[in-house]
């Protein structure tokens, strides 16, 4: 959910995009960041751990620690907390360590 | 190609900024890398008024202060700032690299301030690892900056200032948190901020612990206990806590990364929440030209970074030659502010985590 | 007790309520202000230097309630959130408190509000007689609290939104 009146903060989103989120629709804006964006549809379970395979959420909103690495655009152990949302950006749930493309 | 430049200061939080604005105003050349799209540092998501004194902007809500060092140094013809950077080495021949711009790039500069803050401590227990136990910086992120509801009910461990804030502006989301859980016999933050969240309703448990965490693919509830003088769980004081969220306000420690790349002398000292850099009276390290500002050099308020930030840049400047005459007593005047700041019992860890700061110099 | 629950004691309000005598005669500024932190706004905020906290910026504020006219513009300079203004002199049944409110939906005046106390516990619907605003990047509000003469110092929040 999306904070609609504060009493001290004004959101300025920016513009609506959808993007994937395992293949499904979800609705963000261009000044969200991608957890902002699934945080909101209620997506909590951003990948799973590489050796246990435990779900994992973020942790620091920051870009500081690793907890919400995704694959987005093909690319693996993205920090989806401080990149923004972009039209038609394919993000997935990154199991495992992912594979790093170098192209 | 490398970029020169007489003072190069690393994070534009509450004390890479003020480090940037005091250097310049003595004339100094600064670059101002920061890590993240928008400079500000964890100001950005502060929506309460600071304490302080007006020298410190008190009485002025964190974003705001924010905002305001930002466009100062935006206006500034002596401030560069890159955003999106993230400086990673510090070579031995004083060139430092960053990513800027999606290159790999070398700066040299004359004199380096380092504020790059801190990070969130984590906390052990069952089923830490779960979405949604977040840092309660995260959770401030999510909320003040992103806009987002977080959570429909948090419980809160930890009764700092972080813990007790955090508290506040759920309330102000509309967001309902179960209880603040605190392992000490005593609330570390301001009581005036527990008190106001207390007449909101949101109920202080001194002497409680999270004994686990529980959920299939995310946070569901909590199990906390009260604990005895032995820090051991009291048994029949068990507590189920249902929440989507746990937010961790266990502290923070310093990102101090770089310092230790840099050579700098280096120790832990409890009291400033981990591993710090030996600073003299300047903020200068133990590494010629290299100076601290901020949490980097122990956790503190926001209030003291800016300050600090203050005190590096006109050190930095002052040694370059530049504000001869003025520099000396801008610095002592920033000196006699922290002194203030720490001077209450607030200030007793500040003050004894120095102390052992300042025996670290005497130490070859 | 305040440092490990958050609630001062009667002990604690008891230093820092100014005279019956005083509340009697107009309104007055409460400070609940108990801790030792480094912390001034509230000095600056007086426009009749009411409130003192010495050399020391560390110092619990002190109010001199002679000089203090119960004008509110602490309430809303506070950063702690922790002034108040109490009136006992307009009628023998009720008293006037005015409260700092950062929340949202606002009540408005002529409403009614949930009171509530120190711990958040409900203490009755109460007449808002007044919303101000701090304006600008002040941002926080006070309310003032038509609420009976004996919970005048007890009433210090009231609970978001469900005017009637």
């Amino acid at each position: 959910m999306r904070i609609e009146n504060h009493p001290i903060l004004n959101f300025e989103r920016g513009e609506k995009v959808t993007f994937f989120y395992n293949g499904k629709e979800i609705e963000g804006y261009t000044n969200e960041t991608i957890v902002d964006a699934l945080h909101a549809a209620g997506i909590r379970k951003l990948g799973t751990s590489p050796e246990l395979h435990r779900p994992r959420g973020l942790f620091c909103a920051i870009g500081n620690c690793s907890s919400c690495f995704m694959t987005v655009d093909g690319q693996a152990n993205m920090r989806v907390c401080v990149i923004k949302c972009r039209e038609g950006m394919k993000v997935e749930e990154q199991h495992g360590r992912g594979v790093v493309r170098y192209d | 190609m490398i970029k020169e430049i007489e003072i190069l200061i690393i994070g534009a939080g509450p004390a890479g900024l003020s480090a940037a604005l005091s250097a310049s105003s003595l004339g100094a050349k600064v670059l101002l890398c920061e890590r993240d799209e928008l400079p500000g540092g964890q100001l950005v998501k502060q929506t309460h008024k600071f304490f302080g004194s007006e020298k410190q902007h008190a009485g002025t809500r964190g974003f705001h202060i924010g905002k305001m060092l930002l466009d100062s140094a935006n206006s500034d013809p002596n401030i560069e700032i890159w955003t999106d950077t993230t400086v990673l080495g510090i070579y031995p021949d004083g060139v430092i690299t960053c990513e800027h711009d999606g290159r790999h790039c070398k700066i040299k500069p004359q004199r380096t301030i380092i504020a790059t803050g801190a990070a969130e401590k984590f906390l052990t227990f069952p089923g830490n690892d779960l979405p949604g136990i977040y840092g309660a910086g995260a959770v401030q992120t999510l909320m003040n900056v992103g806009g987002i509801k977080p959570a429909e009910r948090v419980l809160m461990v930890g009764a700092g200032n972080i813990g007790l804030i955090v508290s506040y502006q759920l309330k102000q989301a509309d967001v309902e948190v179960a209880a603040v859980i605190e392992a000490t016999p005593r609330i570390g933050g301001y009581l005036v901020h527990a008190s106001k969240i207390r007449r909101a309703g949101i109920p202080i448990k001194t002497c409680y612990t999270i004994l686990e965490a529980y959920g299939t693919d995310k946070l569901e509830g909590a199990k906390i206990a009260k604990i005895d003088a032995n820090w051991q769980p009291i048994a029949g004081t068990e507590e189920d806590v249902k929440c989507d969220v746990i937010c961790l306000a266990v502290g923070l420690t310093p990102l101090s990364e770089l310092c230790w790349q840099a050579g700098c002398k280096m120790a832990f000292v409890r009291e400033l929440s981990g591993h710090v850099p030996y600073v003299d009276s300047n903020l200068e390290t133990s590494v010629p030209g290299l100076y601290c500002a901020g949490d980097v050099g122990g956790i503190e308020e926001a209030s003291a970074a800016m300050v600090e930030g203050r005190l590096a840049g006109f050190s930095a400047a002052g040694s370059l030659g530049y504000g001869e005459g003025t520099a000396a007593a801008k610095q002592e005047e920033a000196r006699a502010e922290l002194t203030a700041l720490r001077s209450g019992p607030m200030g007793e860890k500040i003050r004894l985590g120095q102390q052992k700061v300042a025996e670290m110099g005497s130490v070859k | 007790m305040l440092i490990n629950d958050g609630v001062p004691t009667k002990e604690d309000l008891e230093k820092v309520f100014p005279s019956e005598e005083r509340m009697a005669k107009g309104p007055v500024s409460v400070i609940e202000c108990f801790q030792k932190i480094p912390c001034n706004p509230c000095v600056k905020a007086c426009p009749r230097g009411a409130i003192d906290i010495g050399c020391d910026i560390n110092n619990v504020p002190s109010l001199d309630d002679a000089k203090c006219n119960g004008c509110g513009i602490c309430i809303l300079r506070c950063p702690g959130l922790a002034i108040f203004v109490v009136d006992k002199s307009c009628s023998k049944e009720f008293a006037i408190v005015k409260i700092p409110f950062e929340y949202i939906p606002l009540p408005e005046k002529g409403q009614l509000a949930c009171g509530l106390d120190r711990e958040g516990k409900e203490l009755g619907w109460f007449e808002v007689t007044q919303v101000i605003s701090g304006g600008g990047t002040n941002m926080t509000h006070a309310i003032a609290l038509k609420v009976p003469q004996e919970l005048a110092m007890e009433v210090r929040n009231i609970k978001v939104g469900g005017y009637k």
